[in-house]
């Protein structure tokens, strides 16, 4: 069976992105308008369960490469076994999530197969038999329409903007056990840090932030033995970031911040939203504190409702914000954190 | 060590940017190094000053672009080079990646390379992977910290971002570097460093000078660069007497309009 669309189901030790079942969804549509299937490509050690997973969400066949050596993730392995599958399944078009992972991927695989590549495609239309892909581009101030004169179209999806397909369960699909010889890279992999502990910013469905507000609180006395003002100026938003994470506790959100919060030292370069961090795009994005600079607001715009508490009513996240508060975080946070909990019968 | 760091000249991220017929403006914003490729530049200078060697930085774009290799030189680096000619115009990173390595490997004998992670103009993100590609070399991406680096051994270990999690990583040399934030704290220019940049004469390479014969056709088209659809939203401003008051309104509005 030929399939013209490709899937790279993207996972980080066996744990699917999210993502990776909304490519398929749009592999689906895409198949049906070219003509042909939806192949998903799994690759890594022991992840047959993923296989069964993107047959249930709409993959006609899965190529699989079960190998001790795909164990880890590396990027040059990966990339060869990619670009092997997709020139021998003659894809028109490779899909993949947005992620970490998969940008350097695409890449490398569009090297490999001299093609084109979009990253971070936010809508796709076939026409003529042609994919248009459109992008962000300057963090989302403007968007492109992106098409590729070579085979395969080489797109990764950005998380969230397109429908997750309803997995469904029985489904029957083909999957093939695919033996490729992984060649020896010089990278390995010495060991894994500490994860950060909560919810991922790309995706989640909630995302609660706090913005360089977090740390003017009053009436809170820094302990005496921190002498030093900057020093003071951290405890005092890590004080402020404790009512933040309590309301993404209760909402299962994520938390996010802006640059100023970031460059501060308040809180970690992981959580930032904006251009120079994570743009993002969820159901729900509360903005604690957080007066809403363009570079903060290009990665956070596209969010469905937005919620701003701020005490300058004149704050540029009020005009992107469906409802707004004009307070101190510090008054309103916590007893919103109460009325959510007691709403969603926490 | 021998260092080549790649970068890129962007609008500053604070530019309001638009398009009128095809033709993307910033209006009176100033042109500068792209800010990821700032930390990509200090990490080079980190790496030049604790193994000893030197630093080139090298960018593709218009004579215009000498302005962020200049800002390159201020900072720290040795030599800059400008890849400028007119078969790099309309370029996708396809070319731009062939472009970048053939530079690297003109210039010979480079231990590392250093990229941002992306530029903030084209957002792509996907330059560096396809330049270590094309060279052969693995890529670290997204590398948030140089655990070591050893160029007697020729090995460099990194910490790299993945997801929520974070991958420790060891390679051989030469090898190309992509870097976050995280990683270091670029520093200012200084004095000396500006005039000595001012001065400094910045070699133009053309496709002939990177043994370019023929440079591919883009792969990649762009019928239609727009702006975004204008959001459309009237902000419900909630009032109440008491903190508590305007908490229970918006947790009982945000239930109403089915948010939660």
């Amino acid at each position: 069976m030929s399939s013209k669309v490709c899937v790279y189901v993207d996972h980080f030790q066996g744990r699917s992105s999210p993502a990776s079942w909304e490519a398929i969804g749009v592999a689906t549509k895409i198949g049906e308008t070219l003509g042909g299937g939806v192949a998903a490509i799994v690759l890594g050690e022991k992840v047959e369960e993923l296989a069964k997973h993107a047959i249930e969400h709409g993959a006609d066949e899965v190529l699989l490469v079960d190998d001790a050596s795909l164990k880890d993730y590396i990027p040059e392995t990966h990339a060869s076994v990619l670009s092997k599958l997709v020139t021998d399944a003659g894809a028109e078009v490779l899909l993949l999530p947005t992620t970490d992972r998969t940008r350097e991927l695409a890449g490398m695989v569009a090297v490999d197969l001299e093609t084109g590549v979009t990253p971070d495609v936010v809508d796709v239309e076939v026409k003529d038999g042609a994919l248009i892909a459109t992008r962000p581009i300057y963090a989302g101030k403007l968007m492109t329409k992106e098409t590729c004169t070579t085979k395969p179209h080489v797109l990764t999806l950005r998380g969230r903007a397109f429908p997750k397909p309803e997995p469904e369960t029985g489904r029957s699909g083909n999957v093939n056990k695919v033996d490729v010889k992984v060649e020896a890279v010089t990278t390995e992999v010495l060991g894994y840090g500490e994860s950060e502990a909560g919810v991922t910013l790309s995706d989640a469905a909630t995302i609660v932030s706090g913005g360089r507000g977090v740390s003017n609180n009053p009436k809170l006395e820094p302990p005496a033995e921190i002498t030093v003002e900057q020093e003071q100026e951290i405890w005092r938003a890590q004080q402020g970031f404790e009512l933040v994470r309590s309301l993404a506790g209760v909402l299962g959100a994520a938390v996010g911040a802006s640059r100023a919060a970031v460059d501060a030292g308040y809180i970690p370069y992981i959580n930032q939203v904006g251009q120079t961090g994570k743009v993002v795009s969820p159901d729900l994005y509360i903005a604690c504190g957080i007066s809403g600079a363009i570079q903060h607001l290009a990665g956070m715009r596209t969010s469905k409702n937005i919620v701003a508490i701020n005490k300058d009513s004149e704050a540029p996240i009020f005009k992107l914000a469906r409802f707004g508060v004009v307070g101190d975080l510090f008054d309103i946070v916590p007893p919103l954190t109460s009325a959510l909990k007691e709403r969603l019968g926490k | 060590m021998n260092i080549v760091v790649c970068v890129k000249q962007t609008p500053d991220t604070a530019a309001t940017v638009t398009v009128s017929d095809g033709e993307v403006s910033w209006g009176d914003a100033p042109l500068v190094l792209n800010p990821w490729d700032e930390y990509a530049v200090e990490q080079a200078l980190l790496s030049k000053e604790a193994h000893g060697g030197k630093v080139t930085a090298i960018s593709l774009g218009s004579e215009g672009a000498k302005d962020a290799l200049k800002q390159a030189l201020a900072m720290g680096c040795e030599e800059a080079i400008l890849i400028n000619d007119p078969a790099f115009e309309n370029a996708d990173s396809l070319v731009v990646s062939k472009a970048l390595a053939a530079a690297i490997t003109k210039l010979g004998e480079i231990d590392l390379a250093f990229f941002g992670r992306q530029a903030v103009d084209s957002d792509t993100g996907v330059t560096f992977a396809q330049v270590a590609r094309r060279l052969g070399w693995p890529a670290l991406s997204l590398v948030a910290k140089v655990e070591a680096l050893d160029p007697g051994a020729g090995t460099i270990a990194v910490e790299r971002m993945l997801g929520s999690a974070r991958q420790r990583l060891q390679t051989k040399l030469p090898a190309v570097v992509s870097v976050v934030k995280e990683i270091n704290e670029p520093r200012y220019p200084s004095f000396m460093g500006i005039r000595k940049a001012s001065k400094a004469e910045i070699p133009v390479w053309s496709k002939a000078d990177i043994d370019l014969a023929e440079v591919p056709e883009a792969a990649l088209r762009w019928p239609e660069i727009f702006a975004p659809p204008k959001i459309e939203t009237e902000c419900e401003f909630i009032e109440g007497e008491t903190a508590e008051e305007v908490a229970n309104k918006l947790a009982d509005r945000l239930v109403e309009e089915k948010v939660i």
